[in-house]
């Protein structure tokens, strides 16, 4: 791995590529270079982290959802480049609501990571042509790993378990053996 | 709850006068999601023209478990069993990419001995999963045979694991911080039996398939896949090396000591289905030759400790935990309150699909932040309509069971 | 089983009664064909069971077809979610009579680990199952002896009372339970947990 401050190349050459963009360099625990952006030049940034700086593989897009913390959604793309044999990840701020740019034209392998966050999250991406659900459901009303969205999930999840709960009760052993 | 309607959508336009009349129409099939050679519960819309597939859409999540959010639940140290169920023909590589994750956010480094029993462990996950994809695909395209000869050599292997873990897959024997025993000379003679008797076995095997008309012709020049497309879709692993591309983080980004390990990184010429089955064949050769060589370690590191000493992380050793109250209290406060630092990192693993990766977020608290899994699987799964599309209905089994997917770690 | 009559008593008890089921029941436990059902890991040992070391053949049940209509026992193999739940109700619909189930391993019993948004709390909240085996993954002896647990179980039916009389009247599994019940609805909203008492779903 890249040690951020190490620099074999990588922090000078995204500096380079995202010359004119802001963008914040982070210092996260596995050394790996990130950095922060805005969600205004987030499509500017990945499209020059793609063509300037060489990374021709997305690893994975997902977010991390911070409520209480407003905005309320991180974004995570994380790139990887086979030339260079460096990634990078970047990190983005998104409210509830509110839509970030698709990279599929970039990154065709990225159309299921994408609506995977919109499925999990509900984070939507402009410009993808095929946004709907990859994991639950197309007729899911609920978007699961969201931190008000409980682990066994609301209704109809709550009426199955008590129905469940009701028809095990009535269950006793046997009298006689077989 | 109703499966799906099919909604028939006319992609050619209807038959008219002095059209061909072989061309009129397309039909819509759909393959899943039970089927036997959809590798799991993956369904998969086709729109044929005759044998010809036009259109293909995969739709996962037909074991969509709630992975990512049980870990927000469960907690760090709770959700090593669950690792097993990702992609569960492998079960211990899982279990290790995420103890190499949590390690470094904790920023633990796991003792010589440790890494040795994971590389081992490893490599031999990685010898079982590519025996299923050998056994699997083979008996899709008719080799029926190699089935039974793969889960009888996946037998032993599991007889090994037995001895070692008590249970012969979805072992869990990976804690944060090196592994959950040692292994002893019954084992290391296991291990040694097997991996002596396995290179005559894949001889015979290639015998079998390698040079067979059949299949050669059923997977030569089928779902080829360029270098530049296997990295815009995000494909790693032998699916990426078989396109040429000489990649392998064992190699590049090494981990758990692969760096004093000598094998080598099989790569194809023309990205087939062909090209993958030979990379697959011969990187099971690798693996038996990096577990000769971590049988050598293990000898010489024999009595070293093979689980990292730090209190906060680390499980102590089951049999103190059944005689001391100290070690008991450490066991009850990581099993069920283990804090990791405040941060993310992200670990892959070269698993047998490609990188297996795990994004973890901790906000220092006892409930996990964020537990991302990167599975090779979904990019796989993605790829399908990239190789298969405008080819005959036959060459999607041949094509779904050389990109090598196995659903756990598609859905979570 | 039946007391020494010499003739077929009319309700299907009776010493020839008796002899016919217990050969039309030898028959079938013999020759069970098991549709793998492999949802998940628990489908890796179903394929090792069908595999060279535990040989499910040498129990009549080689035929392993993976059309539900030429299958009669069911195995149930893997978490089932609730987006698989209806194609697996549909493959156990289309399995024609007589058809058993078994929920291998603890997903498929009981919802396993698994007690999320997405995981059906055991197979048998859609289909009525004869045998569970625990494990995660069962061990492939633990799924053999299932099979011959149910072997038993089918022993132990009576199929000639069931032709005699209709489906209806018979508790053929003797378990005290009707258990045939096409297409029976997973309980999906309110109306579904009170299904006789109209206003106590609209209650709440």
């Amino acid at each position: 791995m890249d040690v951020a401050g190490e620099a074999t190349g990588t922090v000078p050459r995204v500096r380079e590529a995202l010359e004119g963009l802001e963008h914040v360099w982070l210092a996260p625990r596995d050394g790996l270079p990130a950095i922060s952006v805005a969600r205004s030049v987030l499509g500017d940034v990945l499209a020059r982290l793609k063509q300037r700086a060489g990374f021709e593989s997305m690893t994975f897009i997902t977010g991390v959802d911070r409520l209480p913390a407003v905005p309320r959604f991180e974004l995570v793309h994380q790139l990887w480049s086979l030339a260079h044999d460096d990634r990078v990840r970047v990190h983005t701020r998104l409210a509830d609501g509110e839509s970030a740019p698709s990279c599929v034209a970039l990154w065709p392998g990225a159309a299921y990571m994408e609506r995977e966050c919109y499925d999990m999250f509900g984070i939507t991406f402009d410009g993808h042509a095929d946004l709907k659900r990859l994991l639950m459901p197309d007729d899911y009303g609920h978007h699961p790993l969201r931190k008000d969205f409980p682990h066994q999930g609301i209704e109809p999840d709550r009426l199955y378990r008590e129905w469940d709960r009701n028809r095990r009760s009535h269950w006793k052993p046997r009298e006689t053996a077989p | 709850m109703t499966l799906e309607t099919f909604e028939f959508v006319r992609e050619t336009p209807p038959l008219g006068e002095g059209d061909d009349p072989l061309h009129g129409e397309t039909m819509e099939l759909n393959m899943g999601p039970q089927h036997p050679a959809t590798h799991g519960v993956l369904r998969v819309k086709i729109e044929l023209d005759g044998e010809t597939m036009r259109k293909i859409e995969p739709v996962v999540g037909y074991l969509h478990r709630g992975k990512e959010k049980s870990c927000e639940s469960l907690g760090w140290a709770k959700f090593f069993p669950h690792t097993d169920r990702l992609d569960y023909v492998q079960p211990l590589m899982n279990n290790v990419a995420y103890a190499l994750a949590l390690e470094r956010l904790a920023g633990l480094v796991v003792p010589e001995r440790g890494q040795v029993i994971r590389v081992l462990l490893m490599e031999l996950s990685r010898i079982a999963a590519h025996l299923i994809y050998l056994g699997t695909t083979a008996i899709d395209l008719g080799a029926v045979t190699m089935f039974f000869n793969t889960f009888k050599e996946r037998e032993n292997i599991y007889t090994i694991l037995d001895a070692y873990t008590g249970h012969r897959m979805n072992n869990t024997y990976v804690r944060i911080g090196g592994v959950f025993a040692d292994v002893d000379e019954t084992v290391e003679g296991l291990v040694r039996e097997f991996l002596e008797r396995l290179p005559a076995e894949i001889d015979d095997w290639e015998k079998l398939l390698t040079g067979n008309r059949i299949w050669y012709d059923r997977n030569r020049d089928v779902g080829v896949l360029t270098k530049e497309q296997a990295l815009a879709w995000a494909l790693t692993g032998p699916n990426l090396r078989g396109s040429g591309v000489e990649h392998d983080l064992r190699k590049t980004q090494p981990y758990s000591g692969y760096e004093r390990y000598e094998f080598e990184v099989p790569v194809g010429t023309v990205g087939d289905c062909y090209d993958r089955y030979l990379v697959r064949v011969e990187e099971m050769r690798q693996s038996v030759r990096i577990a000769h060589q971590t049988l050598g370690h293990l000898q010489s590191t024999r009595g070293g400790e093979f689980l990292a000493e730090d209190r906060r992380y680390v499980l102590p050793p089951k049999d103190r935990v059944h005689t001391s109250m100290e070690e008991l209290i450490f066991q009850f406060k990581i099993v069920t309150d283990l804090r990791l630092p405040s941060g993310e990192a992200y670990h892959a693993v070269e698993s047998s699909k490609g990188e297996l990766g795990f994004y973890v977020a901790s906000n220092g608290t006892s409930q996990p932040l964020r537990c991302h899994i990167r599975a090779p699987g979904l990019m796989n799964v993605q790829a399908i309509p990239l190789l298969a599309e405008g080819r005959l209905l036959s060459d999607m089994v041949a094509i779904i069971g050389s990109l090598d997917f196995v659903m756990g770690e598609v859905d979570r | 089983m039946g007391s020494l009559r010499p003739v077929a008593e009319a309700d299907g008890t009776g010493f020839v009664a008796s002899r016919v089921d217990a050969l039309v029941n030898w028959g079938r436990k013999n020759s069970l064909w098991p549709m793998p059902l492999g949802l998940s890991c628990c489908g890796i040992e179903l394929m090792a069971i069908l595999g060279p070391k535990f040989d499910l053949a040498r129990f009549g049940a080689e035929a392993a077809r993976f059309s539900p209509r030429q299958c009669d026992l069911l195995i149930v193999a893997g978490t089932l979610t609730w987006k698989m739940a209806s194609a697996c109700r549909t493959v156990y619909d289309q399995m024609p009579e007589p058809k058993w189930v078994i929920a291998m391993g603890v997903c498929s019993s009981t919802g396993g680990m698994y007690d999320s948004y997405a995981v059906v709390q055991g197979v048998d909240s859609i289909l009525p199952v004869d045998v569970y085996v625990p494990g995660c993954p069962p061990r492939p002896d633990a799924v053999l002896d299932a099979i011959i647990k149910l072997q038993g179980k089918i022993q132990r039916e009576r199929p000639l009372a069931r032709i005699l009389h209709g489906p209806s009247v018979v508790d053929v599994r003797g378990t005290g339970l009707n258990l045939y019940q096409p297409n029976a609805t997973v309980p999906r909203s309110k109306a579904d947990l009170h299904p006789h008492d109209p206003r106590a779903a609209r209650r709440g």
